[in-house]
């Protein structure tokens, strides 16, 4: 394949142009193996291969749907600025490679349930940029109606369960529907994402202890970005080697900055789930902007540091030099791919920025299901009374 | 908003109730007291001093205290008074109360913060079960009194469902555990030393809409407002408001307003809820024969349930009117729905009139 772009570039035959939706016409699926940039480090079992089987397919996407996050994190830090997004907004951007990875070997009955940092990981399972915008700004077409906002998305047909706002609570649950995957026997996994700073709640050691007792397959994912809101690791953690904390459950160390690391883990970790197993996965990641919205990011680690990962590091400018060093597109190509994804975010948030709020009646709506008829009061006696439908 | 609030205190007389509710402890003289315009964490953050370097056996700690805390409650106190005795704790509520109870029992003022008070449920097993009943099953033996629970509670514009909730309800169906809510900054202050210093174990919620949008003066002393002493901020004849925290601002404006239409109202600041000061409220129902409840928390098992109940057994012969309820719809505390949710100056001024009308 190489030598063919060399050939077409030495006659001057152009290249094939991208479709419209910035992928190649070639849907070329030569395999490409990569190395991960670090090895694994492992605890209670043997770590994969360092060496990754992808496509150069695969590598495309990578990059593509890793712009796409990446645009729409930074779009909606503008959105929320300009008070179209209210409340509260934990945004994703320099995690992208953990949703990516985790993606490309999973299938819509796997399932994942993560915290609030959840926009990408939306994305990721099949949802739609205009459902994202019009969720965090509150309209009826987002993913939840318009009722969850920024920290509640949630998608019942790729199996994503959400969306959780306090911390830690979601790891159980996760536990809970791997149980009932196993129960079914349907060979698929749960992931349960949970971050650094929820790593010492206690429900988490619950939550470890009961899957490894009933052999369930759960994959507990410690996206560790180092600070717990504005607390770093170190400051909290006796042992800040989240993958180890599981004692008696195996776990492995993977670097999340590296889309092509997680995937091979997360492989790993599905096949271990299945056979033996909860195991608990640690990204080692890092995100640009601070905990959420209403937070600089600055105060707790310096501009350097940010800096420092965003040229060693990004999971992007990775796959993107991958991308060139294997010849599969040009700068042009991808600065365009990206332009592209741009106009594509941009029209969604217009999209979304037309669409209607939510009717006020779907203030009383799923509360509980439908047709119990419980009456809710307000304002006394006769103002707000309404028959929760 | 708040300062009006203030302004009334000052001038009020103490109304007509054996308990009656005094503005300041009588260890200041009002005369020579100097003051301060403060806002609502500010004073939080003073009394937290003057705790603080009044007890040396005082410790405040809970996730992110030690930079100022989210709300900067606690600013100056890690740099103050050390990182032995301010200090910042992991994620984990559960965890934080049981360690402020096990350093209250031996002797110590454990002032816990609770980030939001949405994240007190991991806690509530160990404040219902573990501080509550601490005293009463060692034949007081032990007590955790020391401890105190400071958590921002309430709506704030844009919440949502994890950054809004007024639990006051649940916490108050406990024997064995204070529950105390100030209503502006001079409040905060003088009712969170009663608090730290009260020999029972105390759940302070603070009401975040405040901490910034309240300005109040604020005397820089030490001094304490007594807990379950309920205060008439405004005097009125025909109908008796109570309420709690940031919703006297809004219970006020609708006073003002049914004040125009010919209804003098009386509104009652209940201050502690638990156990909460029952003779001033039916002093004032008395002699107004009616009475109209205000509160954020969802209107089924809300707090204002409790106080209808009571007061329905000692007055019922006075009451002119069913007891009204305007707070919050029995629903999920809502995101974009907010506005509707919320117990609102119109909805309460609406029952006024339909309860003095009946």
């Amino acid at each position: 394949m190489a030598l063919s772009r060399l050939t077409s570039r030495s006659n001057g035959i152009s290249r094939p142009l991208s479709t419209a939706f910035g992928r190649f016409i070639s849907t070329d699926t030569t395999p490409i193996t990569i190395e991960t940039s670090l090895p694994f480090t492992a605890h209670l079992c043997d770590p994969p291969s360092r060496s990754v089987e992808s496509s150069t397919q695969e590598l495309l996407d990578f990059f593509r749907t890793m712009a796409l996050m990446r645009r729409m994190e930074i779009a909606a830090d503008s959105l929320y600025k300009a008070k179209l997004i209210r409340g509260f907004c934990h945004l994703y951007d320099g995690q992208e490679a953990v949703a990516i990875g985790m993606e490309a070997v999973i299938t819509k009955k796997d399932a994942i349930i993560t915290a609030y940092r959840d926009h990408c990981i939306f994305l990721g399972r099949g949802g739609s940029l205009y459902e994202v915008f019009a969720e965090l700004m509150g309209r009826q077409d987002g993913c939840s109606k318009g009722k969850g906002g920024s920290m509640h998305f949630y998608k019942k047909d790729s199996s994503f369960y959400g969306g959780h706002g306090i911390v830690g609570a979601q790891v159980p649950l996760g536990c809970g529907i791997a149980f009932a995957q196993k129960y079914v026997k349907e060979e698929a996994v749960t992931f349960a994402m949970y971050g650094d700073g929820a790593a010492n709640q206690g429900q988490l050691f619950e939550a470890l202890n009961i899957s490894a007792l009933w052999d369930l397959p759960s994959i507990l994912v410690c996206e560790n970005n180092h600070y717990g809101m504005g607390t770093a690791e170190w400051r909290a953690a006796k042992s800040p080697s989240y993958y180890k904390r599981g004692d008696y459950v195996p776990g492995l160390k993977v670097d999340g900055m590296d889309a092509f690391a997680v995937k091979q883990a997360c492989k790993f970790a599905k096949e271990h789930a299945l056979k033996n197993g909860p195991i608990i996965l640690e990204m080692d990641t890092y995100r640009y902007h601070g905990h959420s919205m209403s937070d600089p990011g600055s105060t707790y680690r310096t501009r350097d540091e940010i800096s420092g990962v965003r040229q060693e590091r990004d999971p992007i400018e990775r796959i993107k030099k991958l991308v060139l060093s294997h010849d599969l597109a040009t700068e042009k190509e991808l600065k365009d791919m990206e332009k592209e994804i741009r106009k594509e975010v941009d029209d969604a948030i217009a999209k979304a920025k037309d669409c209607s709020m939510p009717e006020p009646s779907e203030l009383f709506t799923n509360v509980y299901v439908k047709g119990f008829g419980t009456k809710s009061f307000g304002a006394d006696r006769k103002e707000v009374k309404a028959a929760l439908p | 908003m708040a300062s009006l609030l203030g302004r009334f205190c000052r001038k009020l007389v103490v109304p007509g109730s054996a308990h009656g509710a005094r503005m300041v402890s009588t260890t200041s003289s009002c005369g020579s007291e100097t003051v301060k315009s403060l806002n609502l964490y500010s004073a939080i953050n003073q009394a937290l001093h003057i705790a603080l370097e009044t007890d040396p056996r005082s410790y405040v700690f809970g996730e992110d205290v030690g930079f100022g805390g989210v709300f900067r409650c606690t600013t100056g106190l890690a740099e103050r008074f050390g990182k032995n005795r301010v200090f910042n704790t992991p994620l984990c509520e559960q965890g934080i109360v049981g360690f402020g109870i096990g350093l209250a029992a031996m002797g110590n003022r454990a002032v816990v913060e609770i980030q939001f008070a949405d994240y007190i449920y991991p806690a509530f097993d160990q404040i219902v079960n573990e501080a509550a009943k601490f005293r009463y099953r060692s034949g007081n033996q032990f007590n955790c009194g020391g401890l105190t629970i400071r958590a921002p509670y309430g709506a704030v514009g844009h919440g949502g469902h994890y950054h809004s909730q007024s639990p006051e309800a649940f916490f108050c169906h406990v024997p064995g555990i204070k529950v105390v809510i100030p209503r502006s900054p001079r409040e905060a202050k003088g009712l969170l030393l009663s608090s730290i210093r009260d020999p029972n174990p105390v759940v302070f919620f603070e009401p975040k809409w405040l901490y910034r949008q309240a300005v109040e003066e604020v005397p820089e002393h030490d001094y304490m407002i007594p807990l379950s002493e309920a205060e008439v901020i405004r005097e009125g004849n025909d109908i008796t408001l109570v309420g709690w925290g940031a919703q006297l601002t809004v219970m006020e404006q609708a006073c003002l307003d049914a004040e125009k239409e010919g209804i003098s109202c009386e509104l009652i600041d209940l201050k502690t809820l638990l156990p909460w000061d029952k003779e001033t409220v039916e002093a004032s129902v008395k002699k107004t024969g009616r009475l109209l409840i205000s509160h954020e928390a969802p209107v089924t098992g809300g707090f204002g349930a409790e106080i209808s109940a009571t007061i329905l057994e000692r007055c019922f012969l006075k009451l002119e009117a069913p007891v009204s309820r305007v707070c919050g719809l029995d629903t999920p505390f809502p995101l974009v729905f907010e506005p509707f949710y919320m117990p609102t100056k119109n909805k309460i001024l609406d029952a006024i009139k339909s309860t003095v009308n009946y």
